[in-house]
């Protein structure tokens, strides 16, 4: 363990030293406070007749056919010159904690280091300068990106086919779904009911709702699995099939995988794997092998695109041989003579007759795809397996170094994979898991998923990533440690936590309450 | 590998803490059987930053990007001047590597951004509201076809003729699993949109009535009277803008009775990029706001007082309401809504509707150019920057002849509609701040001469 930073201050010191006290005066006259920088919003800051973008006098008036058409008045959009512009952002920037200033926990959401050189192909203009529906002669590089991370893709989980469009992972599995209802469609049957773990991701019952089936759960095991006898005793034949995340969300792997897929394919199922924990198992073990007939890939967390605060994402789905003839348009396809073209709608009868549709305008995220194959060529077979032996490895050791002090659910059945899962039990009366989350922040790290899986009562989810350095996990285990104790101290400090963030707890009530969504500030409301 | 920071001896360190072995034992829950044994036979190993970097410019080096030939496509995607400083800001790490704000407290700035987002995209489209972005144009209006069902509690959509194709087919797709009923058809080369056609199609059981403005051929429909049909049977209106920069010269939707707006968000900050990642625009009326789509950001206080942004009305959202969500939604396009609201700031609301005067006038330039082109007319009577022109033969042999000549004259309707044989001379050109009076000439003398 690190030794505690003796020059800062930390809450268990007391508050006589805070620099908020004392011989620190506690404002300042401009709000900021050194590095710590207040900004206005720029409705606030900017001016309705500024711009900070030269442009040329129009040439001609508008058309006289447009007459009735015109803005009556300019959209109230306030402008900002580029030195106004470029300050304004990088101070708002200064308020968000990043994966570029530490580790970045988030269980279920692979907050790995994202490489330069991906960004700096993505903005090659022969990618980044293309129009979607340029002749396919002139973007064949363009295609053999797409083709050849989809060969990476096919080969690395053993799956027949791969839908590249769908943009995120929420969208890939509509895909994967969509497939398995229009292959039990051309079956002649109305199969209704989709089974999803309770340990799944939110996005599992609100795609398949949204696909039109009923959802019924599947209990967890006392070990933190898929209760194989409840969902074997479920199957039929109105059952369509199952949605599975593996490794699991308690970040454990489904051993009864296969026999699980047995049973459903027995039953006349389809099974659908959430692959959103695949930088567990990537190079480990192929999904294909499971029988899995379809899975989401989300190129934002396994293979390093950037999350941007928030998107873009890209859900590629994988597909057995049972669903790739339902498989969405467009897609590449690829001639002897190593040019490729697009099956869109011109081809899409021949080509593809029993597709279930477009699911979006255009080929897919081809900025993301540029990244994740600039990411996957840059690790090859034997990088992408050491990924996910050093993301097991560092999240083992996250569990090893907190079981003393966290209760850990399923800790004592044995290895974690990519994440390790605690509860809230160890925690004295008054504490939360939500205080240890806000008391990360003080520490300097972004907190870990909380509260999720829903199965798991005051659930931390850690995943660390194989981009962590043991000495910055060992710094994030001192923090975590030092959290655990001072809630054992009875440190209430901690309940009122964050300190030091731009921004201490916020009322999410009165967001929600009243909602302001919109600055109205100059319209008198 | 140059992105592993654990070590050999890191490695052996922490499997001791750990009570394990090998590696191999942190994964024995893999059944034996379909655990691999070493790599992936087949596949290339691990490579060098100059190496990866010379495969992929090379594939790069096998496009024609649009900066390199005199450039006319639009149909949903356009290519606008991108200001350096856009980029710049979008890469710094701590929006480019931030997650979803979940943690308020240290993600004030993409939630400060998103909160302004949230406010120019209601101006623009004069609506009350926006969100913080979906995927895309084509998936937000999806969505939106989705929301007025919940809405007026109706399952019967109308999709303009005018409506982008692909969008038509992502609204199908989803409604031919959804059970909602959708009434399309394909346009007609006609001078102007269908406007009677589109409000006799309006009947009891219509949710909404879809109307992309400008649409697909580059023809400005009457939203205003398509919005008091509407209202008249109790349907919403969901206007369709695949082109933002148009707003800084036609009036907006909102003002003009739409009750729902949508929208491609690319052509603000965005680059082509062939299709992806783009944006999602979606805007509605304020008593709407609980049957939307996707985040929201909201304004609050924190425990001091001081003025703060949180994710707000999650309650409608995925991982909470889990198989009653408004949508299965959970990314947005947070970086590209960033892209948009640092160009949209630059450019202001004046530096918007002068930019659109610009591009207005180029595409008054290209078409009054490739009128005097033997055998080809303009059929639009309006048009903001993208207007469509009949050839005498299709339009896709035109186009592949074109490129071969290096011009990138345009998107054909053949490639749009395949099915519709009668919109296949049809060509749909699009002239921006970036054509120019050379790029012009070179398109309309090209097709002097493949038309000859």
């Amino acid at each position: 363990m690190t030794a505690p930073n003796t020059a800062g201050w930390r809450p268990e010191m007391g508050p006589a030293q805070h620099p908020d006290h004392e011989d620190a005066p506690r404002l300042t006259h401009s709000g900021d406070r050194a590095l710590m920088l207040e900004e206005a919003l720029i409705f606030e800051l900017g001016r309705f007749d500024a711009t900070g973008v030269d442009i040329d006098e129009p040439e001609l008036e508008p058309m006289s056919a447009l007459s009735g058409f015109l803005r009556q008045a300019a959209p109230a959009l306030p402008g900002l010159t580029e030195p106004e512009t470029v300050r304004h952002y990088t101070r708002l920037s200064r308020q968000n904690y990043a994966i570029d200033l530490g580790p970045f926990p988030l269980g279920s959401c692979t907050m790995k280091h994202n490489p330069r050189l991906n960004e700096k192909v993505a903005r090659m203009a022969g990618f980044a300068d293309i129009h979607p529906l340029q002749p396919v002669s002139t973007v064949q590089g363009g295609l053999k990106v797409i083709n050849e991370l989809a060969h990476w893709l096919i080969t690395l989980t053993g799956m027949q086919g791969v839908a590249m469009t769908p943009k995120a992972g929420a969208h890939g599995e509509l895909c994967g779904v969509l497939c398995i209802k229009a292959a039990i469609t051309a079956r002649g049957e109305d199969r209704t009911v989709m089974l999803v773990p309770e340990s799944a991701h939110g996005t599992n019952p609100a795609t398949a709702a949204f696909a039109g089936f009923s959802i019924e759960n599947i209990p967890a095991t006392a070990e933190g699995r898929v209760d194989f006898a409840a969902l074997t005793a479920r199957l039929g034949p109105d059952v369509a099939g199952v949605m599975i995340t593996n490794p699991n969300t308690c970040g454990l792997f489904e051993r009864d995988m296969k026999a699980i897929s047995d049973a459903v394919h027995a039953a006349g199922g389809y099974v659908y794997c959430d692959g959103a924990n695949f930088n567990a198992i990537v190079g480990k073990v192929r999904p294909g092998d499971l029988g899995i007939d379809a899975m989401h890939i989300n190129l934002h967390k396994t293979f390093s695109t950037p999350h941007g605060g928030g998107g873009p994402g890209s859900g590629p789905v994988v597909l057995s041989k049972a669903l790739c003839p339902y498989g969405p348009i467009p897609f590449t396809e690829l001639f002897e003579d190593g040019h490729l073209t697009l099956v869109e709608e011109e081809t899409a009868a021949t080509r593809q007759p029993h597709s279930f549709g477009r699911m979006a305008a255009f080929h897919g995220q081809m900025g993301m795809f540029t990244r994740a194959l600039t990411y996957i060529l840059s690790h090859g077979a034997d990088g992408l397996r050491q990924v996910a032996e050093d993301a097991v490895l560092n999240a083992n050791y996250v569990l090893r170094s907190l079981d003393d002090v966290l209760d850990a659910p399923f800790g004592a059945a044995g290895p974690c994979m990519h994440e390790a899962l605690f509860n809230d039990d160890n925690l004295p009366d008054g504490f939360s898991t939500l205080d240890i989350a806000k008391g990360l922040i003080d520490e300097g790290f972004h907190p870990m998923t909380v509260y999720f899986p829903l199965v798991v009562h005051g659930a931390m989810l850690i995943e660390p990533t194989e981009t962590e350095s043991k000495a910055g996990l060992d710094r994030f285990i001192g923090s975590m440690r030092s959290l655990a104790s001072r809630a054992k101290a009875g440190d209430t400090s901690l309940k009122s936590a964050p300190h030091f963030a731009p921004r201490r707890r916020l009322d999410e009530t009165q967001a929600a309450r009243r909602p302001v969504l919109a600055w109205r500030g100059d319209s008198g409301e | 590998m140059r992105y592993l920071p654990l070590t050999q001896d890191n490695r052996t360190a922490m499997l001791g803490v750990i009570g394990a072995a090998t590696i191999d034992d942190l994964f024995v829950d893999v059944p034996a059987e379909a655990r691999l044994s070493g790599p992936i036979a087949g596949l290339p190993l691990h490579a060098s930053e100059m190496a990866v970097e010379r495969h992929m410019g090379a594939l790069a080096g096998q496009n024609l990007s649009a900066g390199a030939a005199p450039f006319f496509l639009g149909a949903g995607a356009y290519r606008h001047h991108i200001p350096a400083s856009v980029d710049h800001l979008i890469q710094r790490g701590e929006f480019l590597t931030a997650y979803t704000p979940y943690q308020p407290e240290i993600a004030q700035g993409t939630l400060q951004v998103l909160f302004e987002f949230q406010t120019q995209v209601a101006r623009l489209f004069g609506v009350e509201i926006a969100n913080a972005s979906m995927y895309d144009g084509s998936t937000a209006c999806w969505e939106a076809v989705a929301m007025a069902g919940r809405v007026t509690k109706r399952s019967r959509a109308v999709l303009c003729r005018g409506l982008h194709p692909h969008y038509a087919a992502t609204v199908a797709t989803m409604a031919k699993f959804t059970g909602d009923t959708i009434d399309y058809r394909t346009p007609k080369l006609e001078a102007e949109t269908d406007t009677a056609g589109v409000i006799a199609a309006i009947d009891d059981q219509t949710s909404c009535v879809v109307v992309q403005y400008p649409d697909i051929l580059g023809r400005i429909p009457d939203l205003a009277a398509i919005a008091e049909a509407a209202h008249a049977k109790g349907a919403l209106l969901v206007a369709v803008v695949t082109e933002p920069v148009a707003l800084g010269l036609l009036e907006a939707p909102g003002n003009l009775g739409a009750d729902i707006v949508v929208g491609e968000g690319q052509s603000i900050g965005v680059g082509l990029q062939f299709g992806g990642p783009y944006l999602g625009l979606f805007g509605c009326r304020e008593k709407f706001v609980r049957q939307m789509p996707g985040r929201l950001c909201g304004e609050t206080v924190d425990a001091e007082g001081k003025r703060g942004f949180v994710l707000t009305l999650s309650t409608r959202e995925q991982h909470i309401r889990r198989e009653k969500a408004t949508s299965n939604i959970c990314t947005n396009a947070g970086l590209c809504a960033l892209a948009f609201s640092v160009h949209m700031t630059l450019l202001g609301g004046t530096g918007l509707a002068k930019l659109a005067r610009v591009n207005h006038a180029r595409a008054q330039q290209a078409a009054q150019r490739l009128a005097q082109v033997p055998g080809v007319s303009v059929l639009n009577t309006a048009y903001f920057n993208e207007f469509t022109v009949v050839l005498p033969r299709d339009a896709r042999d035109v186009v592949r002849e074109l490129a071969e000549r290096k011009i990138l004259g345009g998107v054909s309707l053949g490639r749009l509609y395949p099915a519709a044989g009668e919109l296949a001379n049809g060509l749909l050109v699009t002239a921006t701040e970036t054509t120019t009076a050379e790029d012009i000439e070179a398109l309309a003398t090209a097709l002097e001469g493949v038309l000859a």
